[in-house]
């Protein structure tokens, strides 16, 4: 089975040699713990892979493929906070046990895989699925077996699953907020939208619009284009935005289409400090590649940023680039990973049990002090309350948080009025 | 020497009966329900494989788009299931009830006229073998009569394969885009999703691929065939015999699309959904690599070729998430380094002769062997 690579390896086997110093101390704490474990017989009446010890989740990412790069964050994610569940003593008295399997970038490989890690490996839980695709793919099994996904990405909402918790945020949640925010502070009239062409994109815009038609005063769109997956040619669009000066260029371009559009943008002199332009798909795991220089001055709005300065970020993120290296960065979709371990372990420790029916059913309500953006909520549709927040893109690749909306806003998959 | 159908001398024979005992009767004793259905996808596509053996191996037509007409099929058979799954009843929610939920994301309000004829299931099964066919004569007719052919047909269709995912993810109202059609339920009232539903498909599949690899027997063993086989070698030759060239090209042309697309619209009923990454130039030269590997020339060894990959596509990337794509990629070296005529080529050149060889040991009858090589040198043209 996939394991942790052998970097993590001798670190732990560091780790466990120095604590062998307390050993005598933490040869009790563990025990306690178990002393208090619940029955196996009655906390998975479903016949999950749950033994005395043991419980076992399914980590479902793109290892390999064009997505490996994006899904890679999620998975370290997913990996620290199991770790960091075990070491504070399980869940339920059980160390969390994970099987790793590539989505591979294929849409009907995560179907397989999922399938896969729920008929064969019965796991309580998965971690997993990035983009839309896989997540469509994959949830026709995930509820047919009656499985439970942690989503981490934000996507385009119109949907609700009893099976899956969606742990990033939906459409509304990114963009409203941060639309106000725009029109409020930069006095702007007029928006051109720039996206990759896929669901996401165009949902996310179509609700963009009708907020800028139908809901605040005096504004519009003065041009919307799309561009396949992986296209790398924006010059055309460039001379559009130079010819009607859109007081906003407002872009959802994914992927690694973001490095060439932002280094042609510079190239034609269009200067961020100078255009408004404002993302909702650029984090730091994408101006690794964009390159910090040229993207300086472009606003990203997201709920989490590496910066954000609160107690239970630093922590995290100095866990994980403890666990992970100096160098990686930690995007928003990361940390909405991070979420997912921890979301479950809490859901099923409320329920009593690991029987996925009874860890829906605890899911609303529950809540994460913890979390390093800060504090959220499990809503009734199963997305998270979260809060919304302005990133002015750095040099140095990370973000200043300019604004960060004041109340939690409430996910709201099926937005009326914007359909 | 026991009786065959014309067709088939008695090593395709035992060839046959082998992979029906595999396939009906070893695989679904010795594998699990997930496991099978796993076979059954891989199978889907063998019908490919087949088809590009015909196309390639014996046509010496290089086609580096079949995926498109895997796709031709897998959408016909997914857009029948999708307006299945899309009664009103089923969609309330949505601002238009009783169309696809995409089409409702996507702002559409009523049925594109193309997709009215798959309201009728029987109409679906005809248009699902007669578009791919369509499609491939025109193409071949646009190509061949122009005598298109070796590189630059493979570069052209290889181009139609990004073609028809381009033009399936910008369509996303009309086609589901990105995420192609999912979350199909009923095949006319029956659940195939359920596993017993599952193993009624399997073996569906299965006779169907049966019925594919006689075809192509059949073809292969008629004068077409052999017209094929002299084609590939001298095509001018053929031509000045006053043969139409183009014309048998056209033939197994559509024939490799129609068996692809039969394989598409199996791989929709056995995984549950069909999306643009099946139709796009990887999945179609994966496809041309399941041929390689099992052998370009032989019918039997597309369909070993295929299960091979995908078992160690499956299994590697299960033990080894993040390095499977390099030992994948070393199995693929090694046999075209290696095996340069595939597994067909191991069994022919290692195998077979061992085998005879005993055959001859114990039977002493100097003509019957002399025979089967005879048929074999004529069955199977050196290149």
């Amino acid at each position: 089975m996939a394991d942790q690579d052998d970097a993590r390896h001798s670190r732990l086997r560091r780790q466990l040699l120095m604590g062998m110093a307390a050993a005598p101390l933490a040869g009790l704490l563990p025990k306690v713990a178990f002393a208090q474990a619940p029955a196996t017989s009655a906390v998975n009446t479903t016949g999950l892979a749950v033994t005395d010890t043991e419980v076992t989740v399914g980590i479902l990412h793109s290892a390999t493929g064009t997505m490996a790069i994006s899904e890679t964050g999620s998975i370290q994610a997913e990996k620290l906070a199991i770790e960091q569940i075990n070491a504070a003593g399980g869940v339920l008295g059980r160390k969390i046990k994970y099987i790793q399997e590539d989505g591979a970038s294929d849409w009907p490989t995560f179907a397989e895989k999922a399938k896969k890690l729920l008929v064969q490996d019965k796991v309580a839980a998965i971690m997993g699925c990035w983009t839309s695709a896989s997540r469509k793919a994959a949830l026709p099994v995930i509820e047919q077996y009656n499985g439970m996904l942690y989503y981490p990405t934000f996507y385009e909402g119109l949907e609700q699953s009893k099976n899956v918790i969606y742990t990033g945020q939906e459409a509304t949640q990114q963009i409203l907020e941060s639309l106000n925010w725009v029109v409020r502070e930069k006095g702007a009239k007029t928006f051109y939208f720039i996206g990759s062409d896929y669901i996401w994109p165009r949902t996310s815009n179509k609700i963009a619009r009708k907020h800028i038609e139908n809901f605040m005063k005096g504004t519009k769109v003065v041009g919307e284009e799309y561009f396949p997956l992986g296209h790398t040619q924006f010059n055309s669009v460039i001379n559009k935005l130079k010819l009607t000066k859109p007081d906003v260029i407002f872009t959802d371009v994914v992927g690694g289409s973001n490095v060439a559009f932002y280094k042609q943008l510079k190239a034609a002199g269009i200067n961020l400090e100078k255009q408004t332009l404002m993302t909702i798909s650029v984090t730091e795991d994408e101006i690794d590649g964009i390159g910090g220089e040229n993207i300086a001055g472009a606003y990203s709005c997201m709920k989490y940023f590496q910066s954000l300065e609160n107690e239970n970020n630093k922590e995290f993120v100095a866990a994980f680039k403890k666990m992970w290296g100096e160098k990686t960065v930690i995007g928003d979709v990361t940390q909405a990973a991070y979420l997912g371990p921890w979301l479950w372990k809490l859901a099923a420790e409320k329920a009593g049990s690991f029987d996925v029916d009874k860890i829906a059913a605890a899911s609303p309500g529950i809540e994460f002090t913890k979390a390093p953006e800060g504090y959220v909520k499990v809503h009734e549709n199963h997305h998270l309350w979260s809060k919304t927040r302005v990133g002015l893109a750095q040099k140095d690749g990370q973000f200043k948080v300019v604004y960060e909306s004041p109340e939690l806003i409430e996910p709201n998959p099926f937005p009326k009025g914007y359909q | 020497m026991t009786r065959a159908p014309s067709f088939m001398d008695r090593k395709d024979l035992l060839a046959l009966a082998a992979v029906a005992a595999l396939l009906l009767i070893v695989f679904p004793l010795a594998l699990d329900g997930f496991r099978l259905n796993l076979v059954g996808k891989y199978l889907t596509y063998a019908f490919v494989a087949v088809g590009l053996v015909m196309c390639w191996g014996y046509g010496g037509i290089l086609s580096l788009g079949q995926g498109l007409f895997f796709g031709l099929g897998g959408y016909g058979m997914a857009m029948y299931l999708k307006l299945e799954a899309s009664s009103v009843e089923n969609t309330k929610i949505q601002s238009t009830p009783g169309i696809p939920d995409f089409m409702d994301w996507n702002q559409l309000t009523e049925l594109p006229w193309f997709w009215h004829p798959f309201h009728s299931f029987p109409l679906t099964l005809i248009l699902i073998v007669l578009v791919p066919a369509a499609f491939a004569l025109l193409i071949g007719s646009a190509m061949f009569k122009r005598r298109v052919s070796g590189v630059y047909f493979a570069i052209i269709t290889q181009a139609l394969a990004a073609i028809a995912t381009i033009l399936i993810i910008g369509q996303q109202g009309y086609t589901g885009g990105v995420n192609g059609i999912t979350d199909l339920r009923t095949l006319m009232g029956w659940d195939i999703r359920t596993d017993s539903a599952k193993f009624i498909l399997y073996f569906v599949n299965a006779i169907l691929l049966m019925g594919v690899i006689c075809c192509a027997l059949f073809v292969r063993s008629s004068k077409l065939g052999r017209i094929l086989v002299a084609m590939r070698e001298k095509e001018d030759r053929v031509r000045f015999s006053g043969y139409s060239v183009a014309n048998f090209q056209i033939f197994v042309f559509c024939l490799g699309a129609v068996f692809a697309a039969i394989g598409g619209a199996m791989f929709t009923l056995q995984v549950g959904f069909m999306s643009p990454s099946l139709v796009g130039i990887v999945p179609s030269i994966e496809m041309v690599i399941f041929t390689a590997v099992g052998g370009r020339l032989s019918i039997f060894g597309a369909v070993y070729g295929t299960l091979l990959v995908n078992f160690a596509k499956t299994s590697l990337s299960e033990s080894f998430p993040e390095l499977w794509l390099l030992g994948l990629g070393g199995l693929f070296i090694a046999v075209v380094l290696f095996f340069p005529n595939g597994l067909a080529g191991i069994w022919r050149d290692y195998v077979q002769p061992s085998i005879d060889r005993v055959f001859r040991l114990r039977s002493k009858d100097p003509t019957d062997p002399g025979q089967n090589v005879a048929k074999q040198a004529a069955s199977m043209p050196a290149e």
